[in-house]
């Protein structure tokens, strides 16, 4: 395997396999404190077993996303040193701003996991919370981070030299809200959807239907108002793309031909050879009026860029679609979510009523995974977008593709042991409504 | 504001050493520890560390930040010569951080619990030799940017006898550490002779190892000797660390845990700072004699300004809440 392929692919591996669990990291705490909000409000003891039952997923997935976030600070280097020799004091300023936000959130998740019945309880609460502002914040500003790669700023760029280094406006470059607005949605709805499918599914088993209720809704209230924005926070996106990065805009649509009046092609596989797609759904003019707000307006083709500067196409433009797909396959989940919630109560006790959610489980995921790909790929040939070329910052060192093989082992080995362990957590979940057994706080405290 | 920033890289690279050196000495305790103990020590530690852990590796995302957002080159250089040792650190990083949640945190308990052990076990080994290794490579003039091969340029960087004696150093550092640091949470007396004979073993072990240094950089032409028969700040801090070795061999069964806790973190910190005043400002010596220096690889302007803003601004959350958290759980130990 080539070294920059190889580098490549260590970095999708790695970042793929972060991007999980630090969205899981996330967005749990938010769950866990809105149970040990009601826990709180209501005194019942299923909500505290559930609120400890997340907060160890809260704290396998921490370990797990900090972890998998250090070598990522590590990788920049190894396989991209030349890149981090000049992005490193540009868009540092996140970096520095995130380690402040990771330290936080670290301290508070020891507050929070080790503070049970030791501090007054409202307090006890609040740094939960602040485990859940402080992961969102980390989130955002590494987003930021990667903003800036698609919308370089804060540098001038002269001679092949960067000068007038301005990290604030590095920071804010033009990608920042966007990018960071889709993605804090996309973790909302992922892991908003993916609890749920899971308790949706242990619901099914038959077995302590009252706590896995709770944990669905609550999961999927945030889950569902995340789902139902996404597709606005989507627009914005793709409008501010269409701008800023006509290339990846053309690679997401194959948009070959510069025109007017372009329709948007759903599915199809695009030829590029031919320059065409194949098998394809065409709504005419949409392209334009969701690039432009007009449905007569020009979208910039592919054939404005010399070929050297095309993003590969095919992968890009399937990922759009899987990505956009699932986005609206959960929005429709959301819906019937919420309308069963108002109107039919019936059938959130249905059998195929929760069959769709645990169907719907991986499905979040996969359109973030896509959507990432979307972004990374569609970004390339550049590593900073018009500025440096991935081929031109990957290292010198011959031979990465061992270091692919050894993390995408290791990491491999990650996921099915920390599924196991969830599997075990699981497992150990108390029953109801047998209150009279002393069943939850045996299960933590032979941990504790 | 260079100099803000250069106290932080200091202090983010003290505390790592510090908090997550006791951490690191986990392991390495459990790995020279007989069965028998080794559940006592996954118990004390456990007890003790548990509620910091979380924060303590943060510090090296800190160092590392601050590496790349102020150094570029040092943290590319290094990134693409110590390449390999690098990678089996992160490794080691790996496997320690989740085992030691993983054996937490498994709802069941099984045969998987020695899995997570002997990962936690010998990545804690791993993971402070090679962060030792680094920094012995790094000062140790064996990297050359313009060697010819494979070979020079990406194994003799690090491969030497001087930088796996430094690591070898700081791996017993750790383990001295955590030893001196469970003398305190003995909570009989057979467990309190038991960490006192593992920290003398360690005193002893640290002592013999930073010998080995010398002696490997004498073998390896590092001028670490000679420089310090003429520099009387490291050579005094050096010998004032050693007296309170021997003062911690000597009272360690009847000191106080604060006093023997303060006069372990003051040794380590005391032997960090020797070396670091030592070879201030350099932080690479390349092949040749030329060195990288936080003067003339850091990003100045802007980016080292905006930089220690962001540390000092951060500092303001992280230090009081860090001492908190450290304060109560000390606190509800003590009320026990």
């Amino acid at each position: 395997m080539e070294d920059l392929l190889a580098a490549r692919w260590q970095m999708a591996v790695s970042l793929g396999f972060h991007i999980i669990f630090a969205c899981i990291g996330m967005v749990m705490p938010f769950f866990m404190a809105t149970s040990h909000y009601q826990y709180l409000k209501t005194k019942k003891q299923l909500y505290k077993d559930l609120t400890k039952a997340w907060s160890k997923g809260v704290a396998i997935f921490f370990v797990t996303g900090a972890v998998s976030g250090t070598v990522l600070s590590f990788e920049l280097g190894l396989l991209w040193p030349k890149f981090m020799l000049h992005a490193g004091p540009i868009f540092g300023m996140p970096f520095s701003l995130e380690g402040t936000a990771f330290f936080i959130e670290a301290i508070a998740l020891g507050f929070f996991l080790y503070g049970w019945n030791k501090f007054n309880p409202w307090f006890h609460w609040f740094t939960g919370v602040i485990v859940g502002i402080s992961g969102l914040a980390s989130g955002i500003l590494v987003v930021a981070a990667n903003g800036w790669m698609n919308s370089p700023a804060g540098f001038d760029f002269v001679d092949g030299e960067y000068r007038n280094i301005d990290p604030i406006a590095a920071m804010f470059n033009d990608a920042w809200f966007t990018q960071a607005l889709h993605m804090t949605l996309a973790a909302f709805v992922s892991t908003g959807f993916a609890v749920a499918g899971i308790h949706a599914y242990l619901m099914l088993k038959g077995k302590n239907i009252a706590f896995h209720r709770s944990a669905f809704t609550i999961a999927l209230v945030f889950g569902s108002v995340a789902a139902l924005l996404q597709p606005i926070s989507g627009d914005l996106s793709a409008k501010d793309i269409a701008v800023r990065q006509p290339a990846k805009l053309a690679a997401m649509e194959a948009h070959f031909q510069t025109g007017e009046s372009v329709p948007l092609i759903i599915g199809g596989i695009p030829d590029v050879e031919k320059k065409e797609v194949n098998y394809a759904i065409e709504i005419p003019g949409a392209l334009s009026f969701l690039a432009h707000g007009d449905f007569e307006a020009e979208v910039i083709g592919l054939d404005q860029f010399p070929e050297e500067d095309h993003p590969p196409v095919l992968i890009t433009h399937i990922a759009f679609q899987i990505m956009v797909g699932l986005g609206m396959a959960l929005v429709g989940l959301s819906l019937l979510f919420l309308f069963s919630t108002w109107k039919k109560k019936v059938w959130l006790d249905a059998r195929w009523f929760l069959w769709l959610f645990v169907i719907g489980t991986p499905l979040g995921f996969i359109a973030l995974e896509a959507g990432w790909t979307v972004t990374e790929v569609g970004r390339q040939p550049w590593i900073i977008y018009g500025i440096l070329r991935t081929e031109d910052a990957v290292s010198p060192i011959p031979g990465i593709q061992y270091s692919f093989y050894l993390f995408t082992a290791v990491y491999l080995s990650l996921a099915v042991v920390v599924t196991f362990l969830l599997m075990r957590q699981i497992g150990a979940v108390p029953s109801y409504p047998s209150q009279d057994i002393p069943s939850s706080d045996t299960s933590t405290s032979s941990t504790f | 504001m260079l100099y803000v920033v250069i106290v932080f890289l200091i202090l983010a690279v003290l505390m790592y050493i510090l908090l997550g050196g006791a951490d690191f000495g986990a392991g390495i305790l459990e790995l020279t520890t007989p069965n028998r103990m080794k559940s006592k020590i996954r118990k004390r530690t456990y007890e003790t560390i548990g509620p910091i852990w979380e924060a303590n590796h943060m510090w090296l995302i800190i160092t590392i930040v601050i590496l790349f957002v102020g150094f570029p080159a040092i943290y590319s250089l290094l990134s693409i010569h110590l390449h390999i040792p690098l990678l089996l650190m992160l490794f080691g990083i790996i496997g320690r951080g989740t085992a030691f949640v993983f054996r937490h945190y498994d709802a069941v308990e099984d045969e998987m619990q020695r899995v997570y052990n002997w990962i936690f076990a010998y990545s804690s080994f791993v993971t402070p030799f090679f962060l030792g290794l680094i920094f012995g490579a790094a000062v140790g003039g064996s990297i050359n940017p313009d060697a010819p091969d494979f070979l020079a340029s990406y194994i003799w960087s690090w491969l030497n006898a001087f930088s796996v004696a430094v690591g070898l150093f700081t791996v017993m550092i750790c383990g001295f550490l955590t030893a001196v640091f469970l003398v305190g949470e003995a909570k009989n007396d057979a467990e309190r002779r038991f960490f006192v004979t593992r920290s003398r073993l360690f005193i002893l072990a640290t002592v013999l190892a930073g010998g080995i240094v010398f002696l490997a950089a004498e073998l390896q032409n590092v001028p670490l000797v000679e420089l310090l028969i003429t520099e009387w700040v490291t050579l005094g801090i050096l010998f004032l660390a050693t007296l309170a070795m021997i003062l911690l061999w000597l009272k360690l069964p009847t000191a106080t845990k604060s006093f023997s806790r303060l006069l372990a973190g003051a040794v380590v910190t005391a032997i960090l700072l020797a070396f670091g005043y030592h070879y201030f400002p350099d932080m690479v010596i390349l092949q040749g004699g030329e060195n990288l220096t936080l003067f003339n690889s850091a990003a100045l302007g802007k980016p080292i300004e905006t930089l220690a803003w962001a540390l000092l601004i951060g500092s303001i959350f992280i230090l009081p809440s860090l001492g908190y958290l450290l304060y109560s759980f000390q606190k509800e130990k003590a009320e026990y």
